[in-house]
């Protein structure tokens, strides 16, 4: 336990360390690379800033998050049951996805003016929805028959099928597309709030300080959005031990 | 209780990319209630197809199938199903496998209950102690042995088995032989056993019917005469080994390989076919 934690802390200590250095040795200034010592006044000065806007970027990527949950596991249950679905649906999810999304964020902005949470939300989840739709309908599709014949031949619904073995078995790959989803809406997010600023957010503060060319602020927002990134990565490593722990079958050792 | 079983005249075929697959042909079959038949027969000869219109899975294009005289229409709860593949439920203990059935089937039964008839099947297998263990900690044969008690766990009339012990070797097999077995002796259940191998099939069934290839119908048939409580050494007695040539025989026959029921090269197999006549005692088997 104790070297779970150590391990990791002297990891970052000597990355912290090294980063300093490094700018020390190459008597780098702070707009080409802040060091760590420049960054914790950075932090300290507009600590206020940093928890508001960090609870801003916090709770939109979660809902777009929730949002990409809710209908990326329904789109993955319609190509998972029916092949026809699938056939109808893919080609047009591939194609969503393909499109860069800060090419959607001035769409989003002209669509709904003003309504800036609901831009931010809905890039967060339109970023993030496909892995999940794709790994549940895998998830689904490759289901082998004698699962679902055993309780069928029981006169079991489709849905009690479903329910019992088809949604469990599907959640190891679910929680593996939640982890790549929960990166991606904090990326959705963050690309809203920097392209089309507006006033909240750890993007618009990134973007108030390359206005005032304030660069350690800049750097100071950069580790911010790592810190919550592996906050809310771990979050997720923690749903997936708490529901589909038991497909880790080296934990059980 | 037992239920029994008759196959009246079934025809079935898929239908594939290029047209229809008939994969059953006129074929009938009776499973008096109580008794244990096992089918044998080439691959793909489509076995598995009937088990699944027993299970209610599927209807037959033309023909019955009945269970204690009435039609299956459509699946029905006293039918327990086990496969080659144990598909266990990874998430679940190996208590709470065994009860997936009572869950669908038997509601009304208390938790209590329910918890009680499957460790008495686990501890009838000699599984006692493991149900609390996830399958993902079993061996091949301890999950196969799962599987077989999931199967039965809500007493069912019918007992399919879709060669559950194909994957195994050779010794867990015959430990599931025995514990198969005695589950025969302390379970009520008509048996059917799809299987590939013939000592398995003289060592648990009554009855043993070998199918010819596809569309398959019922070729031969086989009272196997060991006595009613076996044990393993008496399927290497003579007798049973008579018993074994004769059906391995019938499968040739049904493979096409003598009788001149040759399908693509003849060149090569025609020699088997002057040394050793067929022991015909069934007039399908030319058709």
């Amino acid at each position: 336990m104790l070297r779970k934690i150590a391990v990791p802390v002297i990891a970052l200590l000597v990355f912290t360390l090294l980063w300093e250095w490094l700018v020390w040795f190459k008597q780098w200034p702070n707009y080409k690379m802040a060091s760590p010592s420049d960054i914790g006044p950075a932090f300290w000065k507009y600590k206020a800033l940093f928890f508001e806007y960090g609870w801003d970027t916090l709770w939109r990527t979660v809902a777009g998050l929730l949002l990409a949950v809710v209908v990326g596991v329904f789109l993955g249950m319609l190509m998972g049951i029916s092949r026809t679905l699938r056939d109808a649906l893919y080609p047009i999810l591939v194609g969503f996805n393909a499109i860069p999304k800060a090419t959607v964020v001035p769409v989003l902005a002209l669509m709904f003016v003003g309504q800036h949470d609901m831009n931010t939300i809905l890039i967060a989840f339109m970023i993030s929805f496909f892995p999940i739709a794709v790994s549940v309908s895998i998830g689904l599709s490759t289901l082998e028959p004698e699962y679902r014949d055993i309780l069928r031949a029981l006169g079991a619904s489709r849905l009690t099928v479903f329910w019992k073995i088809a949604l469990p078995k599907t959640l190891p790959e679910f929680f593996g597309a939640l982890k790549v989803s929960v990166t991606l809406a904090f990326i959705g997010t963050n690309l809203m709030e920097i392209v089309e600023p507006h006033g909240r957010g750890l993007g618009h503060l990134f973007d108030s300080g390359k206005i005032n060319a304030d660069y350690p602020l800049m750097f100071a927002v950069l580790i911010a959005l790592a810190i919550l990134g592996i906050l809310l990565y771990y979050a997720v490593v923690y749903l997936e031990k708490v529901f589909a722990g038991w497909a880790d079958t080296q934990a059980t050792d | 209780m037992p239920a029994s079983v008759e196959i009246e005249n079934v025809t079935h075929a898929y239908r594939t990319g290029d047209g229809l697959l008939p994969v059953l042909k006129d074929l009938s079959l009776t499973i008096p209630a109580g008794e244990f038949t096992a089918v044998v027969g080439p691959s793909g000869c489509g076995k598995s197809t009937l088990t699944r219109l027993v299970a209610g899975l599927m209807k037959p294009d033309t023909g019955r199938v009945m269970i204690d005289g009435e039609q299956v229409s459509s699946p029905r709860s006293s039918v327990g199903m086990a496969f080659q593949n144990p598909v266990l439920l990874e998430w679940r203990t190996v208590l709470n496998n065994v009860i997936l059935p009572l869950e669908i089937v038997a509601k009304n039964l208390s938790s209590k209950q329910k918890q009680q008839r499957a460790e008495e099947l686990l501890s009838m297998v000699g599984l006692e102690g493991f149900e609390s263990k996830r399958p993902s900690e079993l061996s091949g044969g301890m999950r196969q042995r799962v599987s077989l008690c999931r199967s039965l766990a809500h007493r069912p009339e019918i007992l399919i088995l879709d060669e559950p012990f194909g994957a195994l070797d050779a010794f867990t097999r015959e430990d599931l032989w025995q514990i198969m077995r005695d589950l025969c002796k302390q379970e009520n259940f008509t048996g059917l056993l799809i299987t590939h191998d013939l000592r398995e099939s003289i060592f648990l069934a009554d009855t043993v019917v070998v199918l010819s290839d596809r569309p398959a119908t019922s070729q031969y048939k086989l009272e196997v005469d060991l006595p009613a409580d076996r044990n393993v050494e008496q399927i290497y007695s003579t007798a049973a080994v008579d018993m074994l040539a004769t059906l391995r025989k019938q499968i040739e026959i049904a493979q096409g390989r003598v009788e001149g029921k040759v399908k693509g090269s003849v060149e090569g197999k025609t020699d088997r076919q002057a040394e050793s006549p067929s022991p015909q005692t069934d007039t399908t088997a030319g058709s």
